[in-house]
């Protein structure tokens, strides 16, 4: 039933997640508000993703490499890209092993692993076989961090799923995150305007009022 | 704080502006006269007639950067604009508190009467002692009766007609003693009322070319907001008219343009001889005097102020566009009112 009704909605990109992650304002300014979408994005598109962009497929090491794939999953309303999926021959068949691309290196929140879950989850759906680990690469320390999809991460990412779906279908956007050093590494902070959400505006304005009339 | 970003004016007759790289270049008699990257252009504004080559038009509006087109009077013709910016959600807030809006239009006018009272307590505190006293106790009479009219504005549960009503009892009081705030000896400079389309006097013609400009800038800010610059609140829906630029701009007026007016003809930098006179009574600026103006106007657009309610610093250029944000944030449900901006 729920994939019926998600079916007339437009599906979730799946990089809202990380987003979404980081703060559900910061998500909802970015895909619902549309709010500098192009510089933001502009600032993400990094040249790493212009490489995996190409689309594509090659072999090595026994494994097919598919660049761009696209995803989707209609359980959790996802849609997105995947920078890249390995494939790698079992008896059981071929298990994909998504792997995507950051600029910088890692972070101490878990936006970038639930953004790479929810490829997985997408993967599993599509394709009906499980997948048990992923890998994050990351440009500044030209690592790949091997991420396992246990029960925590995968809560975690379907709760975040959760959570964006009822911004999306509540269309309103939600207070900034209590994490203030997330506001401060914002991009979007000028645009988001933390500190002046839920101020009492009516009574600065008396305030004002007050003050422009008193000094005299 | 978002960049300032740079508006170019061509005001050179038979000049042409085209792309080169990533560049905007005017020539006039096919020889180069400015280059300015893209990349610092939030608009171009072009008095009269100026070629503009298809790549830059194509260019401009890919970037975000409008084009106006004004006649050789300044009066606005068209607009070049790209694909609409913001999202459906907000104009449709926009929308729906265009029909419930007394408070929002409280705010403006509580804006706009703050601020043309500024500029007179600014000049009485400035020179009020060497005014004649019949002048300066006009000037302080017209401070008190808006300080009542701000008061009621405030604390009564007013319609927008009332509100309305308001604003235009404080106008008239401030146009009423504006004469006063001229320290030019010109003749030609004196103030007797407001008069536009055509303006009929050198003042007027002084402020409605600076008003053109206010209103230019507020636009942009709407669009850059992601609001629709067509639908206000103090100003009613009229077709083709900016009634939501218009409404921004209500506070913005006194402070940005009826002072910058003020202190061009006191500094004796405008004179009665940067006028031209037409044959019908209407007045309008030189080329040499809009220059001038010009000159003035990007200066003082750079100008740093403290914000009142967001408590930063942003040059006078950003304000209408952070207006224009709040209003967006307060349609979307972040605040509870919009916060006008008070002159201080």
């Amino acid at each position: 039933m729920n994939s019926v009704l998600h079916a007339e909605e437009d599906p979730i990109p799946l990089s809202a997640l990380q987003h979404a992650v980081y703060c559900l304002r910061q998500a909802a300014l970015i895909h619902i508000e549309k709010l500098w979408a192009e510089n933001h994005f502009t600032a993400e598109g990094d040249v790493l993703h212009a490489v995996a962009d190409k689309g594509g497929t090659r072999k090595t090491r026994g494994a097919r490499r598919v660049l761009s794939l696209p995803l989707a999953s209609r359980r959790l309303n996802l849609t997105g890209v995947a920078d890249l999926v390995e494939f790698y021959p079992t008896p059981q068949g071929e298990v994909s092993y998504p792997v995507e691309y950051k600029r910088g290196k890692p972070k101490l929140h878990r936006a970038d692993e639930v953004q790479l879950c929810a490829q997985a989850l997408c993967l599993e759906e599509m394709t009906g076989i499980a997948v048990p680990e992923g890998a994050l690469f990351y440009a500044q320390t030209k690592r790949r961090v091997v991420v396992p999809f246990d029960d925590t991460l995968r809560a975690l990412t379907e709760h975040v799923a959760a959570e964006l779906s009822a911004v999306f279908d509540a269309r309103k956007t939600p207070a900034p995150t209590t994490h203030k050093s997330r506001c401060r590494a914002c991009s979007l902070i000028e645009l988001c305007r933390p500190e002046t959400f839920a101020r009492p505006v009516r009574k600065w304005r008396d305030r004002m009022l007050d003050l422009v009339l008193g000094t005299e | 704080m978002k960049k300032l970003l740079n508006t170019v004016y061509v005001t050179t007759e038979g000049s042409a502006l085209k792309k080169d790289g990533e560049n905007l270049v005017a020539d006039v008699d096919g020889a180069e006269r400015a280059r300015v990257p893209l990349h610092m252009l939030a608009s171009v504004v072009a008095f009269g007639p100026i070629l503009i080559s298809p790549a830059l038009i194509g260019a401009c509006a890919e970037r975000g950067i409008t084009i106006s087109l004004m006649d050789r009077a300044g009066r606005f013709q068209a607009r070049i604009e790209g694909p609409v910016t913001g999202n459906v959600l907000l104009r449709r807030a926009q929308y729906k508190a265009a029909d419930q809006a007394e408070d929002i239009v409280r705010s403006i006018v509580m804006g706009k009467i703050a601020n043309q009272r500024a500029v007179i307590r600014r000049a009485l505190r400035d020179y009020g002692t060497e005014m004649e006293v019949p002048a300066r106790t006009e000037l302080e009479h017209a401070a008190d009766r808006m300080a009542a009219i701000l008061r009621r504005v405030q604390l009564a549960d007013d319609t927008i007609d009332r509100l309305r009503g308001s604003e235009g009892e404080a106008a008239n009081l401030y146009f009423g003693v504006f004469d006063h705030l001229i320290r030019s000896p010109d003749a030609e400079l004196r103030w007797t009322c407001r008069s536009r389309r055509p303006p009929l006097d050198a003042m007027n013609a002084l402020l409605s070319f600076l008003y053109t400009l206010l209103t230019h800038d507020c636009r942009s800010a709407c669009e850059t907001a992601g609001l629709d610059p067509a639908v206000g609140f103090l100003h009613r829906d009229r077709p083709g008219r900016p009634s939501l630029a218009l409404d921004l701009m209500e506070e913005l007026r006194a402070p940005l343009a009826d002072r910058l007016a003020l202190s061009l003809v006191n500094r004796r930098q405008i004179r009665a001889g940067d006028f031209r006179h037409m044959d019908s009574g209407a007045v309008l600026l030189s080329d040499e005097g809009r220059r001038t103006v010009l000159t003035a106007w990007q200066e003082r657009k750079k100008e740093e102020r403290q914000h009142p309610f967001l408590q930063e610093k942003a040059p006078f250029g950003l304000v209408p566009w952070l207006q224009a944000q709040m209003l967006a944030r307060h349609l979307r449900g972040d605040i509870d009112a919009y916060p006008p901006w008070f002159w201080t």
